[in-house]
């Protein structure tokens, strides 16, 4: 087992990305996922790490890089954040569609305008749709953890996809924990030699990209779309591996304090830290109150979602981000839309809350709820907003 | 054959490729000197390479899934970015290498764009892979237009030259009224050990460069003029032709530049009136005599300025 050490999350997250032995790390700076990188580029320069270090010109060429590197059957990673994540947003597509594995640190930061570079999930959401699979962090050690696990489902031959890590900028990345590290051994022994299918080298000749007409294309996006379902059972595998190895369990979709309770409240990352103080609270006030962590967010774990929440009397979802002109935050429309044909099935309200760094206590989040429960609204409304 | 005449026996070229690396049966217009420059290019690298291609041309004629034309390993990412896939592909040769995960020897890694993926959409990601120093031969086939979405203009095509975006009107009658992009003098502003001009009509010249290039310890940079008879408007039994006449016009000359040592590679004792070239090419139909002389002054200090850099002693 490794040493437990007080430590920046990014400059942690830098440190397991090297235990991991990646080969290429190619990168842009952008707050708040500076430090990941800088780290990286110390311990490469240092020789602590034996990897390439490519410092690009935008974070169009980071992903680019990383398409070629991995590609090339080189381990991969890279790290950015908001408008980074905007303009690399076309080659992020791509990389999934290509079958390209590799990790993404993405320090979730709110897209401009008006410019902020304070915490919300409306980066990530905007390539919900890009087939990476998504998982979201809630502390230091998850964040640590699934650096690991992430590399290890990627490059699994039966996935075969990029991997992207959602931590909440600042809130996350910029806090000290206690955080348990691995052993060189340990990761050795947790994630294979990367071995993909079709590499380019002058050994083999591959046609990688090739382009599709009417014909083929739809059968590409169906054989993706599965691709991305064909992961789930990998993810968790690796999970239950990785609790095997350092007596943490992680799952899609974690419970707290959900035993009989007629409420629930759902939410990914860090607001969940907050909520579970909510819940503390309410819990001793004698409500039946319970918290949903959604870790897993692509693919969505789907009869994960419904056993945790078909017996509650209601939900309430907390999302990060603005789906504008739709009918509920991003995630309260996936709740929505699986429960739909459910025969028990909560009343489900949306609050969108942390905009743009804006602060939520857990006295916040009893107030939405309190709020939610008594005036049953449709839609979604934002939290602590003023008119 | 009715042609009896007795032809020229074309002797063998030392070191010329028999190997194909671009297969026949492509989708490439009838007398498209593109894809002939590509095949050149691949005859003097060999079969240790990896080419990474911007979206254009000559990947879409190349690439309909599940046929492909490519003899040796090849990725297409998109359109602006083939400069930054193979920084990616060099940089994780380069770690496995070091690593002893694939054998120890020399792969050659090939970025090739056309001129819109190159001059204009593409730029940044060529002049970060310049100036990081990624060993990579990066060539850009220049039809001087959008060719593949439709005869566009692009920062490379040349003044006076009319595109669907560039058409001549009461207001603009002379076509793309700027002169085109001058990539291997920006290349060489980035101190990059190698970059010069090509043709695939002097086929040994654009050979011989590439194969320079190949061995240089850092970026090169080969900027090849292919003569596209759709985009241009000129008959595809004339391509090769038209590339002798945009060299002997002094349109566009065939130079290097070496670690700073600009040098000459073909230098007609006269250059051939630029009308010579314009002439017969639908794109420059419109062209007045004043507008002509227009451009017969430019190239003509151009080339002057040229010659002078190229006569000059490199700084020891």
């Amino acid at each position: 087992m490794g040493r437990k050490v007080g430590i920046e999350v990014s400059i942690a997250a830098a440190e397991a990305v090297g235990l991991c032995d990646v080969d290429v790390v190619a990168a842009y700076p952008i707050t708040p996922q500076t430090h990941v990188v800088e780290h990286l580029s110390e311990l490469c320069a240092s020789g602590e790490l034996d990897a390439e270090f490519v410092p690009v010109e935008s974070e169009h060429s980071a992903m680019s890089v990383c398409c070629g590197s991995s590609a090339a059957g080189a381990r991969t990673f890279t790290a950015t954040a908001a408008q980074g994540l905007a303009l690399m947003s076309e080659i992020v597509f791509i990389a999934s569609s290509m079958r390209l594995p590799m990790v993404m640190f993405l320090a979730n930061r709110a897209l401009s305008s008006p410019l902020s570079i304070w915490n919300d999930h409306s980066d990530t959401m905007m390539v919900r749709d890009s087939g990476w699979i998504q998982v979201f962090c809630e502390n230091g050690q998850e964040v640590y953890d699934s650096i690991f696990h992430s590399f290890r489902v990627a490059e699994d031959p039966k996935v075969s996809l990029p991997v992207m890590i959602n931590v909440d900028g600042f809130n996350l990345t910029h806090v000290i924990e206690p955080i348990e590290f691995w052993t060189k051994e340990m990761a050795q022994k947790y994630i294979p030699p990367f071995k993909p299918l079709y590499k380019l080298y002058p050994d083999k000749v591959v046609t990688m990209g090739a382009f599709g007409m009417p014909e083929i294309y739809a059968e590409a996006k169906m054989s993706q779309d599965q691709a991305l379902w064909n992961s789930y059972p990998v993810i968790k595998q690796a999970w239950d591996e990785l609790a095997a190895l350092t007596g943490r369990k992680y799952s899609p979709v974690e419970l707290y304090k959900t035993e009989e309770a007629e409420t629930l409240i759902l939410g990914m990352g860090t607001i969940c830290e907050t909520a579970s103080l909510a819940v503390d609270k309410m819990r001793e006030q004698g409500k039946k109150v319970g918290l949903v962590k959604l870790r897993l967010w692509r693919p969505l774990p789907v009869d994960d979602i419904k056993n945790a929440i078909s017996g509650a009397k209601n939900l309430l979802v907390l999302d990060r981000a603005v789906s504008f002109g739709a009918a509920n935050g991003p995630v309260t429309t996936e709740i929505q839309s699986i429960m739909y044909h459910e025969k028990e099935r909560p009343n489900i309200y949306n609050v969108i809350a942390g905009l743009g760094g804006r602060d939520v206590t857990p006295e916040d989040i009893i107030k939405m709820l309190e709020t939610a429960l008594a005036n049953k609204n449709q839609g979604y409304n934002i939290h602590g907003v003023r008119g | 054959m009715a042609d009896t005449e007795k032809k020229k026996v074309i002797k063998p070229i030392k070191n010329f490729s028999m190997e194909e690396y671009i297969s026949s049966g492509h989708r490439a217009c009838q007398g498209c000197a593109e894809v002939l420059a590509v095949r050149h290019v691949l005859k003097a690298i060999g079969p240790d390479m990896i080419m990474a291609m911007a979206t254009g041309c000559m990947e879409i004629i190349s690439s309909p899934y599940p046929l492909t034309s490519w003899n040796i390993p090849w990725i297409h990412v998109a359109f602006e970015n083939a400069a930054a896939v193979a920084s990616g592909v060099e940089s994780g040769l380069k770690a496995l290498r070091r690593k002893g995960r694939i054998p120890n020897k020399d792969v050659t890694i090939v970025a090739m764009g056309g001129d819109g993926g190159t001059t204009d959409i593409g730029f940044q990601a060529l002049s970060g892979m310049i100036e990081r120093g990624h060993k990579v031969i990066y060539v850009c086939v220049d039809n001087e237009a959008y060719m593949n979405t439709g005869i566009q203009r692009s920062s490379s095509t040349p003044i006076g030259a009319t595109t669907t975006t560039s058409p001549t009107g009461k207001l603009e009658p002379e076509g793309k009224s700027t002169w085109k992009k001058d990539m291997v003098a920006i290349a060489a502003a980035h101190g990059i050990p190698y970059t010069a001009t090509a043709c695939p009509t002097f086929f040994t010249d654009l050979q011989k460069k590439i194969q320079k290039a190949k061995e240089v310890n850092g970026p090169s940079y080969i900027h090849i003029l292919s003569v596209c008879p759709t985009g241009w408007r000129v008959p595809p039994n004339k391509a090769i032709e038209y590339g002798q006449l945009a060299v002997d016009t002094g349109v566009f000359p065939l130079y290097e530049v070496e670690n700073g040592a600009w040098k000459l590679n073909r230098k007609p004792k006269e250059l051939k009136p630029v009308s010579d070239y314009f002439k017969g090419q639908g794109r420059y139909r419109h062209l007045d005599e004043r507008f002509t002389q227009q451009i017969q002054d430019k190239v003509t200090e151009r080339w002057n300025k040229l010659v002078e850099l190229c006569s000059e002693k490199p700084e020891k």
